[in-house]
Formats: C-alpha cells, structure tokens, sequence
C-alpha cells in the first residue's frame, strides 16, 4: 500500500453519465507529488471530464477524489475555494477572459488573491508572459491573438500564483511544433524547478515522450494502462501499439 | 410545465438568496458595481428619457381629447402624473431595461458560460455569483428607482409642454391640480415598483446567462427568453403590486 501523504491526488471508482451515457465507469488513480503523469486517450473518452472532476468543476456521481488527503467530491463551491486555490488548471481553449487584455487576464488571479501592490502585480505579470515567451504582448485583447498565444496567456494565468499542481487540457493541440516544444519544456521545466504535480491530458505522443514520468491510458471509462514511458512503448497490447502508432483499423 | 415552472422559480430563487447573502456578507466588488452602474444605469438613460418624452406627451393629448370635451381640462395634469408615477413610470422603464439590460447581462455571461469562461472562473477560486451576479444586482438596484424617477420626470415635462403650448391648457391650474393631487406615496410607489423589477430584471437575465449551453445558437436562446421572461413577470407582478400596495398607500385622498 502506499503511505498516507505520498499522493496528491487519489481517485477510487469514479463514476460519471451525462443524459444517460456512461463517460466513466470507475476510474481508480493515484497521483504522487511531483509526478508529471500524461492521460491517454481517444477523443470524446471523458479525458477532460476526467480532469474537471480534479478541481470540483464536475461533481462525480459516484466514487471519492482525494486531494491532499481531503475528500471533495461532496463539497459545495464555495468550500471547494481552498482546493482550487492549490491547483492551476490550464483548459483547452485558453478559456481567456475576453473583456480584458492579456495583462489584465494574467493579473486576474492575483488581484482576486488580495495582492494590492501594483509594482509586485507588474512585477509577476512580466515574469509569467516571459516563461511562456509573450513578452510586450499585454496590451493585447484575447480576440486579437492567435490561437497558441491564446493558450500560453492561459498558462502564463495558470501558473502565476505558483499551484503545487497544474491539469493541463491539450497543452499542445493546434499549436505548430515549436510552441508546442516551447510548453513542453515550460511543463518540464515546472516540475524541475518548482516540484509542480502536473496532469496532462493529451493525445499528443511527441509532448508525452518528452514530458511523461508516467503514462496512464483512459478507454471506454476506465484506465486501460498506467505505467512508465518504457512499460507504454514496450507494451504488446494492440489497444496501445495502434494508440502509438496512429492505426484506426478503418479499410481504404 | 408546472414542474418546469417551478424548477424555475427555485432556481430564481436559490440565485437571489446566493446573491443577497453574499451581499450581505459584504462580496462586494465595488469597481464592478461602479462599472455596471455606467454601463447599466448610466447608459439606459437615453432610452429611458425618450421613453418617458412620449409616453407623457401622447398620453396626454389622449386624456386631454377626452377630458376638454367634458370642460375637465385641467384634470389632465392630476390624470397624467398619478398614472405615470403608479403604473405607466415603473412598467415602462421595467420593460426598456428588461430588453436592454436583461439582454446585455444575459448575452454576456451566456457567452462566458459556453467559452468556459465561468468555469475559469471557478477553476481560479473565484465565485461566479460573487463576481458576476452581484455587481450586476447591486448596480440594478441603485439604477432602477433613479431610472424610474428620471423617466417619470421627463414625461411629467414632456406633459406639461404639450398641454400647455400646444392643447393651450391654463398652465398654474394645470400645474397647481397636479401638485395637489399628486403625493410622496405616489412616488413610493413608483420607486418600490422600481426596485422590484430590478430584481426581476437582473435575476433572470443572470439565470438565463447562467445555463446557457448549446454555444451561439444557446446563447441567442436564451437572450431571447431572458427578455421575453422578465418582460412578462414585469408586467403580472406590476398588477399584484399595485393591488398590494394599494393597501400600504391607497390611490386618491388627499395626503
């Protein structure tokens, strides 16, 4: 058994249905501090649902997520505050507050955490858009950015209260090759520097090779494959060679 | 239906007790309430005023056409105002904010909830409530009287110019029957009735926003039965309104 305090993140039979259709059917997961551990898995498998769950944003029908040894699948939003405040979440779309400018969307969390010091707000701003390289970028509206840009202001929000874990949801899809290696070296770079616990749902199997210290593999509701990056590539099972090799089984 | 109607009003309801009690509680952002006061209170002005304008001079003529023919002339300023400030002041401007505020507020956090804003939002430690509906609520609550109060005024002066320049009604006796028979409790009245359909107004164009789904086409749905909802309720809670605070400030009478 593992011991108490290891894992950050501990789910046991999560059961989810919208409008009658099972998109998890008993997910069991455990997540250990520090760990960057890739989700697998097809599009429309309940990866993001999966995610959502993490931080309260989805209450599960059935089953327990632990965070931090806390139990929160029955709390309401207002107790579900303290949790999130811990864990950054980066969505597929950007999910950019589109009334403010980049500045504005990057300062938001910390203005809503009570930092009143403008020169610090400035000061966290300008180090956030750096890492994710969108510097004198900030006077720009969400809807006059690219899509990447998008997503790195996204990130550049997600990380600027410094979670000890970031969800990340498709860091990497619709972005060309080297921002894609731009956030796959910020997603590193976080949990070597930082110790940041991160879950990336992707189906991206360049970003998994270079960012993974664990792979797990979601199909119809369930986790099919939880292992190392060699357990994955050395596996046999033709549910994760076709998944690696991009096979669809469909004839010409 | 009646399940669906009273989902519906549960959900109305949960929303303004999240609201008040975090008003209450003292969740107020107040840079928000001061932008959606401009962009609320502020920017109906013109709508209310022109709304107002006419009303006041049509209904006039009207009353005046009837009344001249009965040598009643000068009652037309008592008429005019009375109806104004009890019914014709609040309902009107209800109505105007409900189609442009309701809609404003509903298109908007419509549109935030389908770009998953609002669960960034959330997702950041933030309550939607606290951020969103409050400012909103609180900033209807200050416009809304100020609203009905400017409306009934521009048409109490759009009313006087027409029966006095253009229907040659005497103006002292035009404006002495109208100081006279017109009291504070009328202006209560105008006021509270204000006030309620601020709440009606800011609640559902907030709900309606709130469970949008269904991304553009949703979001144009929904704006539309936020304005065709408050409009409605506007207009049936204004009748048992009026019965009830008819009981507080009886219609007539002297002061």
């Amino acid at each position: 058994m593992i011991s108490e305090g290891k894992n950050l993140i501990e789910v046991r039979d999560l059961r989810q249905s919208f409008s009658g259709q099972e998109i998890l059917r008993g997910v069991n997961l455990d997540i250990p501090r520090g760990e960057t551990i890739v989700l697998l898995g097809q599009s429309g498998g309940g990866k993001s649902v999966f995610l959502r769950h993490l931080i309260g944003l989805i209450p599960p029908l059935s089953g327990s997520i632990k965070i931090d040894g806390e139990e929160i699948a029955h709390l309401d939003e207002r107790q579900l505050e303290p949790i999130r405040r811990k864990i950054g979440m980066l969505f597929q779309d950007g999910a950019l507050f589109d009334s403010m400018t980049v500045f504005e969307n990057v300062a938001f969390p910390l203005r809503e955490r009570g930092e009143r010091s403008e020169k610090i707000v400035r000061e966290k701003v300008a180090r956030s858009l750096e890492l994710v390289s969108l510097e004198g970028q900030d006077k720009k509206m969400p809807s006059n950015l690219s899509g990447g840009m998008r997503k790195r202001t996204a990130l550049a929000r997600a990380i600027i209260t410094e979670p000890s874990c970031i969800l990340y949801d498709e860091p990497t899809a619709g972005l060309d090759p080297i921002v894609s290696d731009t956030i796959n070296k910020l997603i590193r770079r976080m949990q070597s520097q930082l110790k940041v616990t991160s879950i990336v749902v992707t189906h991206d199997m360049i970003s998994t090779d270079y960012i993974a210290d664990r792979v797990a593999l979601l199909r119809e509701g369930r986790i099919h494959f939880d292992g190392s990056l060699t357990n994955l590539h050395s596996s046999t099972d033709p549910v994760i060679t076709d998944f690696i090799e991009g096979r669809s089984h469909e004839i010409d | 239906m009646t399940r669906a109607f009273s989902l519906y009003l549960g959900q109305i309801a949960f929303l303004a007790g999240e609201t008040f009690s975090s008003i209450f509680l003292g969740r107020i952002r107040w840079r928000l309430v001061l932008n959606q006061i401009v962009e609320i209170g502020f920017g109906s002005q013109a709508v209310v005023i022109i709304t107002g304008i006419f009303t006041g001079a049509v209904f006039t003529a009207q009353i005046f056409f009837q009344f001249n023919a009965l040598n009643m002339s000068t009652a037309v300023g008592p008429v005019v105002s009375i109806a104004l400030c009890r019914e014709l002041g609040p309902v009107l401007t209800g109505l105007m904010v409900a189609g442009r505020v309701g809609a404003a507020i509903c298109a908007e956090i419509g549109t935030m909830k389908v770009t998953e804003q609002i669960d960034a939002l959330r997702a950041l430690a933030v309550n939607p409530v606290d951020y969103l509906v409050v400012p909103r609520a609180v900033a209807m609550m200050i416009s809304m009287p100020l609203l009905v109060g400017e409306c009934i005024f521009f048409a109490l002066t759009a009313s006087y110019y027409v029966a006095t320049r253009i229907l040659n009604v005497n103006s002292v006796f035009f404006l002495q029957h109208m100081w006279f028979y017109t009291h504070t409790k009328d202006m209560v009245m105008a006021l509270t009735k204000g006030f309620v359909f601020a709440l009606i107004v800011v609640f559902v164009g907030c709900l309606q926003g709130l469970t949008t789904s269904n991304g553009a086409v949703g979001v144009g749905r929904s704006t539309t039965e936020a304005v065709v909802i408050s409009s409605l309720t506007i207009l049936m809670i204004n009748f048992f309104l009026t019965m009830g605070l008819n009981i507080i400030f009886p219609a007539g009478g002297k002061f």
